[in-house]
């Protein structure tokens, strides 16, 4: 049985011209598996992880003809039921650790607390499982850290101490929007190792949201292209090359390469999409 | 020919289009706050009355009867009269004028000393901005009537020293305000471009740092108008702003003090036209933030 | 047309860069290439005359034949720069047109709307966006106004922070190409910092990685494509930027 199923979700927001599709009738199914979601500003790629999250802010509307996961309707869920399901079934990774942690609070705290509010473990018990979640996403000494306030740590290890947050909960699934965006080149590789490797330690599924085609081939099984509220293409990862949506080989052709000898690179043309 | 899609048009042609269309929009989400077109209508209703008052005060504003004099309201005097037999709707009409003058005087004088000294101190920073954060502290640190009230002991009491006492007074909450707005980007990437441009300091500080001010002050000084109105009629009250025989506010309130309880009216009436006065800025500079100042809605 | 001799700057007690030298020739392009905190773009800082205090001798421009330092106004006429976030580096409340005249004015230079309207034209932007404020625009087209900017003055030499890092992979493209032709229009000197290497291959003919504050290799870009770099910690970043 598959982990997560859409079908025909829409994001619809109110302009001053009419109700405007951010998402438009989108479907996909995911399994104990890393999928990216690819795609440019504006092709609601975001909106889509945040419809699953149930975290469309107002005025927009989600609407789709199924939304099932792990066998439940998210359809019908009240709000108190979708932020039960947010702290533990499905959790969100975003973009940049300083605006998610809390500054005032040291960061063992803050992952001991997300525990403290969602399940019933005593609090030694929950204390080990935050330094356990810290060693998990391969933090050297998780004691020290543990200590630390946000500020004091750097970009990729805030975004690691976000992933240990969501992970304690040990969620089934887990949607990553840019989540090294924010992080320096160097350890951008570092942090989606750890993600990966959770998911098939845990079997989680995964949803990694990006506008990096290449990173998104490199860490997921299968990459939806999106393009104006709309999937054009689906292709496994190893096949970025053979893709044959017009927008999707634009993409790959637009990318300059570190064997770059053409004189001008190809540029979408978006009047043929 | 001037049309809605015209002025709302994406690609303007000249400047002036330009302008125009950003006052429109402007314009256009201020008229969709009703609470803010109360306000603007109590404003536009004191700026006729004060330009009309000979016309629309039905007798002199300092001759009285004596005959007449603590008249309760009637048809004839529609506020009732004074102690000395004036008709007080008649002093209310005219005291509009006066409040109108303290305020705009106040508002001229104060709010571009205050949003210089702000921008100047948290454009340079350093030294710079110690020593004028330091002076505005010491303004800050005392009430604004006290403070007024010493100015006005110092220069002695009249319509004019209050006007000054009251901007010395009010430029510092100004001064704040434009700083912290000037610390959110004074290290934002456009100044650096222009800076790398060759600009002066004052070029840079005149037309780049201080129009991302302007906006929160006047804001800050619409909703600030209740409160110099009511520091003018503290001052009034106290009989250290506006001399008797001038129709003003918190002058009359005070004269009206003595009868308060036999004969509410002398100090009730011009009470009401200072509250509604107050409320009307008050709504009109919430809306304005609203509009100006996305950042701070206070509704979603 | 730049010359940085012993480059060396310090941010209370911790140095940042080490003796950094240089030299790029006009009409070169030449990228500074590493990590944050690398001291790239505290190299361009210096060179941008935003840094208060260095050691060490930095020419750039023409007139670089005298030992007088350059007042803002002059260096203003030799260097300009395009910095990383389009949506930070435009003034929210002016439109392209006021932004575009700006440095016509303080330099007060004639002929200011013919000006910009061509300027328009050469970075390819409509002219009917002459009067829009910059969130009416994308962010490929804010950095299109940017660039523009900085070519008001006709400066030699374009530095470029980062400058399509915050942009689309399919805007990327539109704006590596067109600085490529200015580049070639205007036989401009380009001075790319940046941590991604394709696009110094796209862009740049040689290269210096940096590390730590101190460059560790000066190359062509030709070692680059064919991975070819002699230092470790450059092959490091070519092993990564291939394979993640």
């Amino acid at each position: 049985m598959s982990l997560l199923s859409v079908e025909n979700l829409r994001v619809t927001f109110p302009t001053d011209h009419g109700p405007a599709d951010v998402v438009r009738g989108l479907s996909f199914t995911l399994g104990r598996e890393r999928l990216g979601i690819v795609g440019e500003s504006g092709s609601g790629k975001s909106m889509t992880g945040r419809a699953i999250m149930g975290l469309v802010p107002a005025p927009g509307k989600v609407t789709a003809d199924q939304l099932m996961f792990n066998g439940k309707d998210l359809r019908g869920l009240s709000e108190d039921e979708r932020r039960d399901l947010r702290g533990t079934a499905m959790s969100m990774v975003l973009q940049d650790p300083k605006f998610s942690l809390n500054p005032v609070i040291r960061i063992g705290e803050q992952i001991e607390e997300a525990m403290a509010v969602h399940g019933t473990l005593g609090r030694r018990e929950r204390r080990e499982r935050a330094l356990e979640a810290l060693t998990a996403v391969r933090i050297k000494d998780p004691e020290r850290v543990a200590r630390l306030f946000p500020h004091e740590v750097s970009g990729g290890m805030g975004q690691r101490v976000m992933i240990a947050m969501m992970v304690v909960l040990e969620p089934a699934l887990m949607i990553a929007d840019e989540p090294t965006s924010a992080l320096d080149v160097s350890v951008r590789g570092q942090v989606l190792d750890i993600l990966a490797d959770l998911v098939s330690r845990r079997g989680m599924g995964l949803i990694l949201i990006s506008h990096d085609l290449n990173m998104v081939a490199r860490w997921c099984d299968r990459i939806l292209v999106m393009y104006r509220g709309e999937i054009v293409e689906e292709i496994a990862s190893g096949a970025l090359m053979d893709a044959q949506h017009p927008y999707t080989r634009g993409l790959v052709a637009s990318l300059p390469t570190i064997d770059e000898t053409r004189d001008r690179l190809p540029v979408l043309d978006r009047g043929k999409l | 020919m001037i049309t809605r899609g015209w002025l709302l048009s994406d690609d303007p042609e000249t400047r002036m289009q330009a302008r125009l269309g950003v006052s429109y929009r402007l314009a256009r989400d201020l008229m969709r706050n009703p609470l803010a077109m109360v306000g603007l209508m109590i404003i536009l209703a004191l700026l006729l009355v004060a330009a009309f008052a000979p016309w629309l005060a039905p007798y002199s504003p300092v001759e009285g009867t004596l005959a007449d004099r603590l008249q309760p309201p009637s048809a004839a005097h529609w506020m009732g009269t004074d102690e000395l037999g004036r008709d007080i709707l008649s002093r209310v009409i005219y005291g509009a004028r006066i409040t109108l003058m303290i305020v705009l005087l106040v508002a001229i004088i104060s709010a571009p000393l205050g949003l210089l000294i702000g921008t100047v101190a948290g454009y340079f920073g350093g030294w710079v901005d110690r020593v004028l954060m330091g002076l505005t502290d010491i303004f800050l640190s005392l009430p604004r009537l006290v403070l007024a009230l010493a100015f006005v002991a110092a220069l002695g009491p009249g319509i004019e020293n209050a006007v000054i006492a009251i901007a010395i007074a009010a430029w510092p909450v100004y001064a704040r305000i434009a700083r912290a707005e000037v610390l959110t980007f004074r290290n934002s990437e456009f100044l650096d471009a222009i800076r790398m441009q060759g600009a002066s300091r004052l070029r840079i500080i005149a037309r780049h740092v201080m129009p991302l001010c302007i906006s929160s002050t006047i804001v800050r000084v619409t909703l600030d108008m209740a409160g110099i109105i009511l520091t003018a009629a503290g001052l009034g009250f106290l009989g250290l702003g506006a001399q008797p025989p001038l129709p003003e506010w918190g002058a009359m309130i005070s004269r009206g003090r003595s009868f308060i309880l036999d004969q509410w009216w002398v100090a009730t009436m011009p009470g009401f036209a200072i509250v509604i006065v107050s409320l009307g800025f008050c709504l009109f500079g919430d809306g304005l933030r609203d509009v100006l100042d996305p950042k701070q809605r206070s509704r979603g | 047309m730049i010359h940085v001799k012993d480059l060396s700057v310090s941010f209370s007690d911790v140095r940042v860069l080490h003796d950094v030298s240089f030299d790029v020739a006009t009409g070169e392009s030449f990228a500074l290439v590493g990590e944050s905190g690398s001291g790239k773009s505290t190299i361009l800082k210096a060179l941008a005359g935003q840094l208060p205090a260095f050691t060490g001798t930095l020419r750039i421009g023409e007139d670089n034949d005298t030992d007088r330092p350059f007042s803002a106004r002059d260096r203003a006429r030799q260097v300009q720069m395009v910095f990383q976030d389009p949506y930070g580096s435009l003034h929210p409340r002016r439109t392209i047109d006021d932004t575009l005249n700006e440095p016509l004015l303080i330099h007060g230079l004639p002929d200011r709307d013919s000006k910009v309207i061509a300027m328009l034209d050469a970075v390819g932007l409509p002219r009917r966006f002459r009067f829009r404020l910059p969130h009416q625009l994308s962010g490929g087209q804010r950095q299109r106004v940017a660039i523009a900017r900085a070519l008001m003055l006709n400066p030699p030499v374009l530095l470029l922070d980062e400058p399509t890092s915050a942009l689309d992979v399919s805007v990327q493209a539109e704006i590596l190409n067109l600085l490529k032709s200015l580049r070639e229009e205007k036989n401009l000197t380009f001075l790319l910092v940046t941590h991604d290497l394709p696009v110094v291959s796209f862009l740049c003919d040689r290269l210096a990685i940096l590390h730590a504050g101190r460059i560790v290799e000066t190359a062509n870009t030709e070692a680059l494509r064919s991975g070819q770099l002699s230092s470790s910690y450059g092959q490091e970043l070519f092993q990564r930027s291939v394979y993640g």
